[in-house]
């Protein structure tokens, strides 16, 4: 037998592209999905066959890459955090009117409780909203599996599969049992014929290319009922049925270690099984849902007409939607034991002597004396707004910098700069990282210039994606090229070292800029603190 | 047989490391194991914890239930107090007394110390001490390993020698040598309140 692995979720899923031939993965880093990436950047398997691995400038990218080798017959994943998947939107949804070639398989990771995130959206709903089969699984060791199974699946259906993993299932370890064969990369080969022309989505071809997909999707359901991923289990007791997607099965399991007393219908895989609901059905007058993220499967079984508030004649659905459960928010063993009925056991209490210690800025890091700088220039003028943008430079909102009034998603800095400097605000500052303004901030400095928008823009620039873990960021060592390609004016791309002993120039420059009425950008430079050190010790250990 | 582990600490103090060996460890024994870990924005100096179950059969949730927890093993006392309603009525708390003051109202010693010393099983290490006196100040992790060896049960001390040996192996003769010293300095310590 192949020696076992302890893996993470992510790592698992990553092994099992491996083993499932692909020949490139294509993502933007993003948590908790960024290990996935990783493992196949550091595996021996990869390196040997050449494999694609270097990271894209954001998911939209990544999505399209993917499906163009896809296209030429071979296999890809792409990875992205959920958020990512509003990023890549429109290639992914169009990925399910093209169909796949080679086996395309899309992970998503989701994130409730927002461990690192700035919503907790479900991807399912874009699975379920692209008419794709997307699965979910329960354990590490199905992660491992079910991505050369959603591979295949992809390449025999001629359809993109999405994996969803969360993030306790992406960031937590188990044992994994590889098989004994690793699957061969795929020769290039092009769409079938029949099938070549729906890579051109003008209407009149996309037309009866959806109708056949709204058509598959019967086929697609009744693959899911008889899959061994979706599995019902009768038991004696029918006071209630219940429902599991995904890792939420461990939660149930794990109050009944002796097993399940109720009927059980535990899914990792859709469209929903729902034929093998029907014997629950049948028996159950009440069912409880559990399902790590937003209510879809329970939404779907409650329905707007047949759940009545006092269940009368009809099946009483429970869950995230009537408060059995909590409506955001990741589940733990706890909340189902409670949803279940199951008391608790004695508890320590909780300890009032321990205050909370969020997040913050590393001590020496360039963000907070850019922040130092720009916050004594603004405290000069009245009204100076500061929109920020994603990434660790986010945390200048906390004490002591308290400097920035927004933060939204990837970009939204300089465009929403944009936005309030037409409506009167002056000073309008954007606050952007460098991977952040490479992966959706240069689309919008061209609308800055094309408008003449009275903004600043400032570029905390630390070489690398830092919030993740410091990946290559794609514009280190481009940046005012970059800049002064699109259009800003050379005279107003201005470079600075964010040091405390360059205080006073770095305030000099921000303020000429900010009394500058136009587009002006200013980059803040420094190597993020974290790579700085790995780095010292890289080359301590290569002088050795 | 279980063992239910809270490891915890402050972003960037190494609480990943010991959970790094204790998984080696529990490989190489063929347990079953699960273990949640934190990374992402939460690393930067921020609280983080890793639960870590060790078992004998299979384990079923990723994460520990309330009341279900055996030890709590934190490098830093402020952090061990945080995961108290996890542990069990009966289970270890085996933690660093070493306070890392990152934030303004880090509360006084006298009063983390005197919360502590209400936890029934309790073994408190200076783990940057021991790990100094031992020669290797960047191994306190591996003292805190070792002073909660003596209660882990499922692992004895010489299993997680071994995960020692194999997680740093790579790194060379020394650094494995340095480390398993600061793991012994621990044991040894942990030997004061334990016996």
């Amino acid at each position: 037998m192949a020696e076992k692995y302890l893996l993470l979720g992510d790592e698992a899923l990553a092994l099992g592209a491996l083993h499932a031939g692909i020949s490139g993965v294509y993502a933007y880093p993003g948590t908790p999905s960024t290990e996935i990436t990783e493992f196949i950047q550091r595996h021996p398997l990869a390196r040997a066959r050449g494999i694609h691995s270097d990271w894209c400038t954001n998911e939209k990218t990544a999505m399209e890459a993917a499906l163009g080798v896809s296209f030429a017959g071979k296999r890809s994943l792409v990875c992205m955090k959920h958020v990512g998947m509003n990023v890549c939107a429109d290639a992914f949804v169009n990925s399910a009117v093209t169909g796949a070639n080679g086996g395309l398989v899309i992970a998503a990771c989701d994130d409730p409780s927002q461990h690192s995130s700035q919503n907790e959206q479900d991807s399912r709903f874009y699975a379920s909203f692209a008419m794709m089969p997307c699965f979910e699984p329960s354990s590490q060791q199905e992660a491992y599996d079910m991505v050369r199974e959603a591979f295949d699946y992809s390449e025999a259906n001629h359809i993109p599969v999405l994996m969803r993993l969360t993030t306790r299932m992406a960031h937590s370890r188990a044992v994994v049992q590889p098989w004994e064969g690793i699957r061969e990369e795929n020769p290039m080969h092009f769409p079938a014929p029949g099938r070549e022309k729906f890579w051109v989505t003008l209407p009149g071809i996309s037309r009866a290319r959806v109708k056949e997909l709204a058509e598959e999707q019967d086929k697609f359901r009744k693959d899911s009922e008889v899959s061994e991923d979706n599995s019902f289990c009768d038991a004696p007791d029918h006071s209630l049925g219940i429902v599991t997607c995904g890792i939420a099965y461990n939660y149930l399991m794990e109050n009944y270690p002796e097993g399940c007393p109720h009927p059980l219908l535990k899914v990792t895989r859709y469209p929903f099984p729902s034929g093998l609901l029907e014997k629950m059905a049948r028996t159950c007058k009440t069912v409880l849902v559990i399902e790590e993220g937003q209510p879809l499967v329970e939404e779907r079984l409650r329905g707007l007409l047949y759940d009545d508030e006092k269940g009368n004649g009809f099946i009483k659905v429970k869950g995230r939607l009537d408060g059995t459960l909590p409506r955001t928010g990741e589940l733990n063993p706890d909340l189902v034991r409670e949803a279940l009925g199951i008391p608790g056991g004695p508890v320590h209490a909780k300890s009032d002597v321990t205050v909370p210690r969020p997040p913050a800025l590393c001590q020496g890091c360039g963000h907070r004396d850019f922040y130092t700088a720009l916050n004594a220039v603004l405290a000069k003028y009245d009204g100076a707004k500061v929109f920020g943008d994603i990434g660790c430079y986010t945390l200048g909102y906390m004490p002591p910098f308290h400097a920035i009034h927004s933060c939204v998603e990837m970009g939204a800095s300089l465009t929403m700069a944009i936005g309030a400097a037409n409506s009167g605000v002056w000073p309008s500052v954007g606050v952007i990282g460098d991977s952040t303004f490479t992966h959706s901030g240069m689309t919008g400095l061209l609308d800055a210039v094309n408008s003449n928008a009275d903004i600043t823009l400032c570029i905390s620039d630390n070489l690398t994606t830092g919030m993740t873990g410091g990946q290559d960021s794609a514009g280190t060592g481009k940046l005012e090229k970059i800049c002064e390609a699109i259009g800003v004016d050379p005279c107003h791309i201005r470079t600075v070292i964010p040091l405390p002993k360059n205080y006073p120039d770095m305030e000099r420059v921000i303020e000429e800029e900010i009394n500058y009425h136009g587009v002006s950008v200013v980059i803040c430079r420094r190597e993020c603190i974290q790579t700085a050190k790995r780095h010292a010790a890289q080359n301590k250990q290569t002088k050795k | 047989m279980k063992k239910d582990i809270i490891l915890s600490g402050v972003g960037g103090q190494g609480i990943l490391s010991i959970a790094t060996v204790i998984g080696s460890a529990a490989l190489e024994q063929g347990l079953h194991l699960k273990q949640a870990e934190v990374h992402g924005m939460s690393q930067r100096g921020g609280d983080v914890q890793s639960n870590l179950r060790l078992s004998t059969g299979t384990i079923f949730s990723d994460l520990i239930p309330m009341g279900g927890c055996d030890m709590i093993v934190s490098l830093e006392p402020m952090e061990a107090l945080r995961y108290l309603p996890w542990l069990s009525k009966d289970g270890w708390v085996v933690t660093g007394t070493t306070p890392l003051v990152n934030i303004p109202d880090y509360p006084p010693m006298e009063k983390i110390m005197e919360a502590l010393g209400r936890v029934p099983n309790l073994v408190t290490v200076d783990c940057e001490a021991i790990a100094r006196q031992t020669g290797s100040p960047r191994s306190a992790n591996m003292v805190l390993l070792g002073a909660c060896a003596g209660v882990m049960g499922i692992l004895g001390p010489e299993k997680l020698r071994d995960g020692i040996r194999n997680v740093f192996a790579r790194k060379g003769e020394a650094v494995v040598e340095a480390n398993i010293a600061a793991f012994d300095a621990g044991l040894e310590e942990s030997k004061k309140t334990t016996e």
